[in-house]
């Protein structure tokens, strides 16, 4: 359901002076522990600094960190375990991540990766073209002893403009912090278990077959 | 299949529902054969843990046979297992270091939310026990979807009866880490509250650890005869100042180990239990504490709380003061029950361990709604009931 009349407005893409275009929004969230009296990741502060959500979760997985990076670094692997991404397709340096949204349709986002350090970390921000101005970061970072891997997943988002952009928002970031949450912790449990946890007594009670059929 | 729904409290039925499927690779379907009503389903049937929902299977005591098996299991049909209630994966940090009800990943991800809203982190997935925990289909049923079942699922010798094993499940490693957590030492006495199944089977464990004496405290004159039976002192909390009985029984010294099998829905009447039933039953969620907070005042100077009875919210006027000043050591939680599973089907088999002295009723799963108001209204008869799928109704 790409809404074509909708142009961003630049006066909500502009939070704490930051330009929020698709790189520079990128470099905000690698600041996450700079600039605060203490060492709590950015995402953690009672109010968040400028206009745009920052939400963030970590999580340890019990496996190395090369493994991890590699099945990440995969952007088709996502939609594993990103329960409202459809799809990731790969068009040249860009990607278009398509998301689900009510009624069947879909919307989609484009990003680049704006930072790329084998085993550490990958970073992504939405391109001009895109709908939607966010950007997002997976790190790894070594847990101590037998532990595995520290992934921390932080995504920025600035809600856009207009009554469409509203839609569109509600649909893409219909609770962010909690489609984040359960993302990352879906991705630790197909990492450490090989599957992804389900109550469901019947194939067509999991939420994958309910969300086919609400489509 | 047929299978125990819950609709409200004091309200279960045995229903018609969808058969269960395998979903993961790591899942099996087992028949069930033998299975049981626990004291913790009494909190679901009284309608004071949050998150069921009508409709919901419940059950997490029971055993049976593997009937179908995912790709990745390494069950085999025709293979009879007890199933441990709580589910664990076996590969998260929690599985790793044995701490199995802590699982991080067998409550599915969207499911994590309520219990770590209450609790500060999720708890781990259990079988039948409301959707704080996963909202699994349990085992008071005719089949159950088993997943991860390469980790929890212990094989049973043939030789062994159903009724012999059953309680591997739960309440058997319950009572055993009940004892555990009091950390018993040989010249120890040792106070047990509550002689339901998980106080009978903490009296036996702290027993084999070599408890020099146990004091087992309930009302009801069957159970506490049951404890006695299992070589428990007794006292009855209806006719006796448990306090200073427990003072004197130890010498004056206190109990160097008090353990609580009673939980969140404690017996008495003394004007604190009253108001916390009152809160209880309107639903601001306190717990009543009455046997904790006698334990804890019971319990000697640097002494051990071990707490396997449940509890799910809050509670007013918890002796605090008393916990600080007299340098306790507090244990609890939801058992993890794969640590024990092994070491316990030994001592069933060699003789060490009599599961079977607190069955006091069998029934056909058909009549398990009768099986539910019976052990909740008639304490002191139906000490366990054990329901079985295949037996015929009378
Ligand atoms: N930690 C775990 O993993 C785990 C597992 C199973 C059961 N449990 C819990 O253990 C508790 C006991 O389970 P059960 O199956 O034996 O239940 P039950 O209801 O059969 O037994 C409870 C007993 O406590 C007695 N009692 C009540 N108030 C008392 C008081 N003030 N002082 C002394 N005794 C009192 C009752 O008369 C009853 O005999 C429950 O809270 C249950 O939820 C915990
Ligand atoms: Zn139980
Ligand atoms: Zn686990």
């Amino acid at each position: 359901m790409r809404d074509d009349d909708y142009t961003p407005s630049g006066a909500t893409l502009t939070g704490l002076g930051l330009a929020l275009g698709g790189l520079a929004f990128g470099a905000f969230l690698a600041r996450r522990h700079k600039g605060g009296s203490d060492d709590a990741p950015i995402y953690t502060r009672k109010s968040p600094p400028g206009d745009h959500a920052v939400v963030g979760r970590t999580v340890t997985i019990r496996k190395p960190r090369a493994e991890l990076y590699e099945y990440w670094r995969d952007f088709s692997n996502l939609p594993a375990f990103m329960e409202n991404v459809e799809a990731i397709k790969e068009q040249g340096d860009t990607r278009t991540w398509v998301i689900k949204a009510p009624g069947g349709n879909t919307v989609d986002v484009v990003t680049e990766v704006t930072q790329d350090r084998t085993n550490e970390l990958i970073a992504w921000a939405s391109t001009d073209e895109s709908d939607i101005t966010t950007s997002g970061r997976v790190e790894f970072t070594d847990a101590p002893g037998e532990r595995g891997t520290r992934v921390s997943l932080i995504m920025a988002y600035d809600p856009p403009g207009g009554a469409a952009g509203r839609a569109i928002a509600k649909m893409f970031m219909r609770e962010p912090e909690v489609q984040a949450r359960h993302d990352l912790k879906r991705f630790k449990a197909l990492m450490e278990t090989g599957e992804i946890t389900t109550s469901a007594r019947r194939k067509d009670q999991t939420r994958e077959a309910k969300q086919q059929e609400n489509g | 299949m047929r299978a125990l729904t819950w609709h409200g409290t004091h309200d279960v039925r045995v229903e018609t529902v969808d058969d269960p499927e395998i979903i993961n690779p790591r899942d099996a379907i087992i028949k069930i054969t033998s299975t049981a009503i626990c004291g913790s389903d009494l909190h679901l049937y009284d309608g004071v843990i949050p998150g069921v929902v009508p409709g919901d299977v419940l059950g997490h005591e029971f055993m049976g046979e593997v009937v179908e098996t995912g790709k990745d299991s390494t069950l085999k049909k025709g293979q009879r297992v007890v199933i441990p209630f709580t589910i664990s994966c076996g590969g998260c940090f929690h599985c790793k270091i044995q701490q199995y009800s802590a699982c991080e990943n067998s409550n599915p991800a969207e499911k994590q939310d309520m219990s770590a809203t209450l609790y500060g982190h999720p708890m781990a997935g259990l079988f039948g026990y409301s959707h704080l925990t996963g909202g699994y289909s349990g085992g008071q049923a005719e089949y159950v979807r088993v997943p991860y079942s390469d980790v929890g699922p212990i094989v049973i010798p043939d030789h062994l009866e159903d009724d012999k094993v059953l309680f591997l499940s739960d309440i058997l490693p319950t009572g055993w880490m009940g004892a555990e957590n009091a950390e018993i030492q040989p010249d120890d006495t040792v106070a047990v509250w509550g002689c339901g199944p998980v106080g009978l089977f903490a009296v036996q464990s702290a027993i084999v650890m070599g408890a020099s004496k146990v004091i087992a405290i309930d009302h009801y004159p069957n159970r506490l005869a049951l404890a006695k039976q299992m070589g428990a002192e007794t006292i009855d909390f209806r006719k006796t100042n448990v306090r200073e009985a427990l003072m004197e029984m130890s010498g004056g010294i206190g109990v160097d180990a008090v353990i609580d099998a009673v939980g969140m829905e404690a017996h008495g009447f003394a004007v604190d239990n009253m108001l916390d039933i009152a809160k209880q039953k309107i639903g601001i969620g306190a717990d009543r504490a009455k046997a904790l907070k006698q334990a804890i005042l019971a319990v000697r100077p640097g002494g051990r709380v071990s707490v396997p009875g449940v509890y799910g919210g809050a509670t007013d006027k918890f002796p605090l003061g008393a916990l600080m000043e007299k340098g306790l050591q507090v244990r609890s939680g939801q058992t993890h029950v794969q640590r024990y599973t092994k070491d316990l089907l030994e001592k069933i088999d060699d003789g060490t361990l009599d599961t079977t002295f607190m069955i006091s009723h069998r029934l056909p799963l058909e009549d398990a709604a009768r099986g539910y108001k019976c052990f909740h209204d008639e304490q002191n008869e139906w000490t366990k009931v054990v329901l079985k799928p295949d037996m015929e109704t009378t």
